[in-house]
């Protein structure tokens, strides 16, 4: 077949792929060794030379092929015969990007499989003792260390980080040893070539933990930092920050790097000089400052790096300590004074920082991600009184983007649950209080906005707020005297669907709470006098978007499990109902939900299950035989079982799990009361068997009509869950991943599947 | 450049250009009427029952022209306007006025009328409509509450000294004037000549005039005024923002010697966006209260994109039952007219008319009754009011208009809500007269003209040799000192001006263009003195008219004639004297002292000066000083000697 001249490009990388597969096998390998297929493949003879080996697909077979393959000594012998690594050095340039990355990892692969075998068990060995295919890859390494091309330092030091990243063997401290030098004197360049990539190679070696004890490479990692760029150094100084053992002068060097940019800020726009900065001594870095000044770009880039490092840094356990919570604080707030205008420096520095930053999204939306984070420590009330200030200036401001509202919200949100954890006060503070009351109208404002989003961003803070807070008196009183929960119903009408699911979810958490809008007044138009359960049945029945459907199964299913006094009175009505609506939507999460649901339903009905892992189903407790009959003749009368047994079948796998799960919930049930009469070879049951095997098939037309109780337990025996449940759990492509679809590629690949397929057989 | 206002948004400037004189906008500053009390429609016994002011020492001669209203003191007669400056520059040599918007041409009747003005006024068609029903309205809004007293004591340089801010401050009393009639609108309004974009208007030859779009406003033009040498950009209220205007023509202001730039944004920390999500937001949770909603407004511009922001909301919003009112003398001339003008509206609207559909939406809420227009509060409007309600009327000073009626009738109700969307007036001003007041007051001011982020980029993008603009423009604003990006920041620095101030524009070039005669041109021989450079000499006569210059062929040299005859006039020809060589060239000095040498001259010393050399010949006595455009042989009163020195220089140098 490889003789062929017109092989399309995609066959021959299948032939390489699948070469690659068998010979992974050292016997496989050897057989077609000795065919000579294996140098027509990878070798001189095969694509490379030809016109098939523009195609980046055939090349990509190709590398993929022989990554496959090198899994044996015989195949290091293959590749340094065949000339091989060559052609891998030479694709690690390749113009496509996947295969000059597969190159990269192939090389690191036969690096390792070539070091492991001399290397196992001993500290690295001599340099001259390693192999010949070893060596010739470290040398290439060292020459692409030393070039002058930036592209080939970057491909030499991300073959490194892969190898320290991946690689534990004890040789990769003798490779460190012998290249570290080198690395060391990329450094003495200016500007550092590849410095990211130089980043990733350093952190990956720091956190190897073989090499994690060299006090050279603490030495080298402090000398990086020095000579990066602020810019550059920021994502290394986080790295170092993170590892767990680090030497206290480098880490306290690293969160200098991170906290320049907010001390340059801190100390340009302070008001009076004298003022505690963030830095001790090293607040008006010149490298920072010139960056900081040098243009928009370069200042926003900065600033936004800095608050997203410190944001990661905050909520690890090894964050640098003490935190300077305060200074932290303060300069962020005097940041988004500077994007909003609303501060005014004295100093030269501090003007052109506000002309730069005012207005500028991207620093806002940091900013506020950052004093969201620093809401988990603490500060002077007067710094939180500034907090609280800000984060309303920039709620009220009609300046405040969409996503930057949407921050805001946010950092409110947790600033406000973070203030009120006073321990032992029940309920809010006076300062809390007067907030509220202050934001109460800037939400109610923002419910009304013409930007959906931003009626979005308020519905969500709206429920979380109500979540955490709708037991408190303080929350509820200026809850209710607003007009909040009466926008908020209203917009279970707003055109955009993702608002109409937000306002399900905000009425659902303000009416669990009891915080329902206050009765209309007779002169106030458009009231609504209806129920908020009808107008959630009416949504999930006729709303033709997803989002606001599911959202109203979520609202239903907390109800149903929190017992809420509408539903309560007659949950069965209340669940028929809303599996109805269920059973027939096209929205999967909606149908999912709907099984949660009846889940939820069944437990109050039967009893806990013993294990909420939906893979297992634990030892259920006995339920007494009457109640189980009872229990089965409302799950027959609310029509779960159709809406189970569809479930089983459906085209989306979650659903059907989830409907597994739950009818071998319901089967352990009945198992466990034995007395229940079983309906048996019942014709009834026959005709429910043919059924679910139409459904099965796909014919889902039919129904399965009213079932006795009997009948159902039968069904639920007859039918085998757990055969079902173990072919969902397999992953979703394991049907691509078979050997029968192995196979039925190669069929395709020889293109004449009718004239040979009994040869294949 | 005189400047006649110190209104930034309300120019009136005048440009001697090239012989021309330009009169650059001429903008009405209403901001005076905010001392005035509100003119009611309505009988306010509030307003008329208002306290006397009198002085601290309890005198009160002033107590019939000047009201106390909380703590404010308002004169109590017609609202009187600040005009732009009359006596600095005669107004009556103005050639021509260009009119850059419908806001900027409101003091064109007292320009045109009382100044003795006879030349001509360009405007587009759009701006004159508009600018007419502004006029008109403002005259209506005035007439139709006629007002006995006519308080001009105060105005008295010693009295008004005693008298509490801001009246104390008000600059220039002695010219406010009464509005003008409808008679003199008309009168203006006929001395109009219509233009479209990137029409070429000569004026006397010497200039031409070009409006250009700029985006702010139907009609809304920049122009360039341009000689063959010299290019004046005057830019005056644009935008950039996709509203409903034409879009903004940038690239035909390039290559300016001036840029003059007025009438950016009044309000430039403020996002157009963001104000009309405030807007809708507030008229939404007001009404949804039960509110009415009352926006003091002019009767064209926002409007109408207001109106296509609530189109777009009202029905998401759940308004759909509330009801628009819009109430102005000229609000259904103002609807129809925006329908009508589609050549100057942006693509997306001009699109619209092919289908056919209106290009404003406004048209739909008329059809569906959701937006009622009235010419006032009497009539028909009483018997269709029903609240809650929004209602747009004018004016948005609160003075005079049936906003005035709205504001009495609202103001005692926290219900009602007042929103602001004109930015040229200050709305705790416009508000003072009718304090206490209960009703929410909302000041989100739409204003989509330029800011100072979209300036700095015009300016990169045109590249203007010099930009001048009012002083407003070259600082930050007072309250934000700090603000360094609310300024225009240009190299060289922008050149500010103020009023009354007298400008001298920065003018490198000093050509004019001047054509030849075809006749004349044939006679000519060109001389190549270096590669590309050809040098011809010409004998004309140089006649000029209209501006033009013409070089003409000179007149044949009398024929010698007899004695007998007579001369006639047109024979008395200039005397065409024999013309000397030219020279071009320059004198290598080393040669050239060789060549002395070679003559005979020894003891020569070459000097090098600042602008050439000095030939010192000792001997002689004589010096030749030698510089890039001139040669001079200083000798002692020897002739023969200077004769051979000149023949030697005019050896190096070429005659044509």
């Amino acid at each position: 077949m490889l003789k062929s001249q017109d092989l399309s490009s995609r066959i021959l990388s299948f032939s390489l792929r699948l070469a690659g597969i068998f010979a992974a096998q050292e016997n496989c390998f050897q057989y077609l060794q000795q065919g000579e297929l294996l140098p027509t493949l990878f070798g001189e003879a095969g694509p490379l030379g030809g016109a098939a080996w523009t195609a980046p697909t055939v090349r990509s077979g190709w590398v993929q092929g022989l990554r496959t393959l090198a899994r044996h000594p015989s195949a290091l012998r293959f590749l340094a015969a065949c000339g091989a690594v060559d052609t891998i050095f030479s694709l690690q340039g390749d113009s496509s990007l996947f295969v000059a990355s597969a190159a990269g990892q192939l090389l690191v692969h036969v690096l390792d499989l070539a070091m492991r075998g001399p290397a196992e068990g001993r500290r690295g060995p001599r340099a001259r003792d390693w192999p010949a295919c070893a060596q010739k890859i470290v040398c290439h390494i060292e020459d692409s260390l030393c070039s002058a091309a930036t592209p080939q330092v970057t491909q030499a030091l991300n073959v490194l980080t892969t190898v320290f990243g991946h690689c534990r063997g004890l040789w990769t401290q003798g490779l460190w040893v012998r290249l570290s030098p080198l690395v060391a004197r990329l450094l003495e360049k200016d500007p550092v070539p590849a410095s990211h990539s130089l980043v990733d190679l350093l952190l990956s070696v720091a956190r190897s933990s073989v090499l994690s004890s060299d006090r050279g490479l603490w030495e080298t990692l402090a000398q990086t930092l020095s000579h990066l760029s602020p810019t550059q150094a920021g994502p290394l100084a986080l790295g170092i920050l993170k590892l767990q053992d680090c030497p206290q002068a480098l880490r306290t060097q690293a969160f200098g790097i991170l906290l320049q940019p907010l001390a340059c800020v801190l100390e340009a726009a302070a008001q009076a000089p004298g003022t505690p900065g963030l830095l001790e001594g090293a607040a008006g870095d010149s490298m920072t400052v010139d960056t900081l000044l040098s243009s928009k770009s370069a200042c926003v880039g900065l600033l936004c790096c800095a608050l997203a490092h410190l944001g990661l840094l905050q909520p690890l356990p090894q964050r640098p300590s003490p935190w300077p919570q305060v200074p932290l604080l303060g300069a962020v707030v005097t940041i988004l004074r500077l994007c909003s205008g609303s501060a005014a420096p004295t100093s030269d520095v501090g003007g052109r920082l506000c002309a730069i930053l005012v207005g500028c999204g991207r620093v806002q939306r940091a900013a506020l991600d950052f004093l969201g984070a620093l809401s988990q420590g603490t500060g002077p009330q007067e710094l939180v009184t500034q907090v609280f200030s800000i984060l309303l200036e920039y709620l009220m401001s009609p300046e405040s983007s969409s996503m930057v509202l949407k921050k805001a919200f946010q950092a409110t949100l947790r600033w406000l649950l973070s203030s009120s954890k006073t321990p032992g006060c029940c309920d809010l503070d006076p300062h809390t209080q007067q907030f509220l009351r202050e934001l109460l109208p800037v939400l109610q404002k923002r419910l009304c906005s013409p930007c959906w989003e931003v009626r979005d961003s308020g519905l969500e803070f709206l429920t979380q707020m109500t979540r955490q807070w709708g037991g408190r008196t303080g929350f509820r009183q200026a809850l209710l005297a607003s007009e909040v929960p009466e926008l908020t119903r209203q917009l279970l009408r707003d055109p955009e669907s993702y608002v109409r699911a937000s306002a399900v979810t905000a009425t659902g958490q303000l009416s669990g709470w009891g915080l329902r809008a206050t009765p209309a007044s007779p002169e106030r138009p458009g009231a609504q006098q209806e129920s908020l359960l009808g107008e959630l049945l009416h949504i999930l029945s006729t709303d033709s978007e997803g989002f606001p459907r599911r959202a109203a199964m979520q609202v239903c299913t907390e109800w149903l499990r929190d017992g809420r006094a509408d539903v309560a009175e007659d949950p069965e009505r209340f669940v028929a109902g809303v599996l109805q609506a269920a059973s027939r939507d096209l929205d999967w999460e909606v149908r999912a939900q709907g099984l949660e649901l009846a889940l939820v339903f069944l437990e109050q009905l039967l009893g806990q299950r013993g294990s909420r892992c939906p893979y297992s189903v634990g030892l259920p407790e006995t339920a007494p035989p009457g109640v189980l009959a009872q229990a089965l003749q409302v799950l027959c009368r609310v029509q779960l079982f159709e809406f189970a047994f569809r479930a089983l079948f459906d085209c989306d796998r979650p659903v059907a799990q989830k409907s597994c799960d739950l009818l071998l919930f319901l089967r352990a049930k009945a198992a466990s009361c034995g007395s229940l009469q079983e309906a048996g070879d019942s014709p009834s049951v026959a005709s429910v068997e043919a059924t679910l095997q139409r459904w099965q098939a796909g014919e889902q037309g039919q129904p399965l009509g009213y079932l006795e109780p009997g009948a159902i337990v039968a069904v639920l025996r007859s039918v085998d869950l757990e055969g079902l449940r173990d072919t969902l759990a397999e992953s979703s492509d394991h049907v691509e991943k078979s050997p029968q679809s192995l196979l039925q590629d190669v069929l395709a690949a020889v293109g004449v599947l009718g004239e040979n397929e009994a040869d294949c057989y | 450049m005189y400047c006649l206002s110190g209104h930034p948004t309300l120019p009136c400037n005048v440009l001697k250009f090239k012989s021309t004189t330009i009169m650059l906008d001429c903008g009405l500053d209403m901001t005076s009427t905010l001392n005035f009390l509100p003119l009611p429609l309505v009988q306010s016994p509030r307003l008329s029952n208002l306290p006397g002011w009198s002085l601290k020492d309890g005198n009160a001669f002033l107590d019939k022209e000047l009201k106390e209203c909380s703590g404010h003191v308002f004169v109590d007669s017609v609202p009187e306007f600040c005009l732009p400056e009359t006596e600095l520059i005669d107004l009556s040599t103005v050639d021509v006025i260009l009119i850059s918007n419908y806001h900027c041409m409101m003091a064109l009747p007292y320009i045109t009328e009382h100044t003795g003005f006879t030349g001509t006024v360009y405007a587009t068609e759009p701006t004159v409509q508009i600018g007419r029903l502004l006029m008109e309205e403002l005259v209506n809004f005035i007439e139709r509450v006629p007002k006995a007293q006519s308080a001009s004591l105060w105005k008295n340089k010693d009295i008004q000294r005693l008298l509490p801010s801001p009246l104390k401050d008000a600059v220039e009393v002695s010219t406010w004037r009464r509005c003008y009639t409808m008679q003199e609108v008309n009168s203006a309004l006929s001395k109009i000549q219509l233009v479209g974009y990137s029409q070429k208007i000569e004026l006397f030859g010497a200039v031409q005039v070009t409006p250009l779009s700029s985006g702010y406003a139907l009609g809304s033009s920049n122009w360039i005024i341009q000689s063959h040498y010299e290019k004046v950009s005057y830019v005056s209220g644009s935008s950039l923002l996709t509203t409903h205007p034409q879009p903004m023509d940038q690239a035909s202001l390039k290559n300016s010697d001036v840029l003059i730039l007025t009438g950016l944004t009044q309000i430039p920390t403020a996002n157009p966006d963001g104000m009309v999500g405030e807007f809708c937001s507030n008229l939404a949770l007001t009404v949804r209260n039960g509110g009415n909603v009352l926006v003091p407004c002019y009767p064209s511009g926002v409007i109408y994109d207001l109106l296509e922001c609530l189109y777009q909301y009202i029905d998401s919003a759940g308004l759909s039952s509330i009801p628009f009112y819009f109430i102005s003398p000229v609000a259904n001339s103002s609807l129809e007219f925006s329908q009508i003008f589609a050549e100057w509206l942006c693509h997306n609207k001009q699109t619209k008319v092919y289908l056919p559909e209106p290009p404003f939406p406004h048209a739909e809420l008329i059809q569906t009754n959701k937006l009622k227009h009235y010419p006032s509060i009497h009539g028909d409007f009483s018997n269709d009011f029903r609240q809650p309600c929004v209602v747009f009327t004018g004016h948005p000073s609160l003075r005079f208009g049936d906003v005035v009626h709205f504001m009495e009738l609202w103001g005692k109700s926290s219900l009602n809500t007042v929103i602001f969307t004109e930015p040229d007036f200050s709305y705790l001003e416009a508000l003072a007269p009718y304090q206490p007041l209960a009703m929410k007051c909302i000041y989100c001011p739409i204003d989509t003209r330029l800011n100072f982020i979209q300036v700095s980029k015009l300016l990169k993008e045109v590249q203007p040799l010099h930009v001048v603009c009012p002083e407003q423009y070259a600082q930050p604003p007072p309250a934000q000192s700090h603000r360094m990006d609310l300024m225009i920041d240009c190299q060289p620095p922008a050149m500010s001006y103020r009023r009354a101030e007298v400008l001298a524009l920065p003018f490198k070039r000093r050509y004019e263009k001047i054509e030849i005669m075809p006749e004349l041109a044939d006679s000519l021989v060109p001389m190549e003195i270096k590669p590309g450079v050809s040098l011809a000499t010409v004998s004309a006569v140089l006649h000029t008219k209209d501006n033009k210059h013409v070089l003409q062929p000179p007149p044949r040299p009398a024929q010698p004639t007899g004695g007998k005859k007579r001369k006639r006039a047109s024979d008395d020809i200039p005397d065409c004297k024999v013309l000397k060589p030219l020279l071009s060239g320059s004198i290598p000095v080393e040669q050239f002292v060789q060549t002395l040498e070679k003559h005979g001259f020894s003891d020569i010393k070459v000097e090098d000066t600042a602008k050439g050399h000095i030939v010192l010949l000792q001997e002689a006595e004589t010096l030749i000083q030698i510089e890039e455009d001139s040669t001079h042989i200083i000798c002692d009163n020897d002739e023969m000697l200077r004769v051979r020195l000149r023949d030697l220089v005019l050896k190096f140098l070429q005659k044509f």
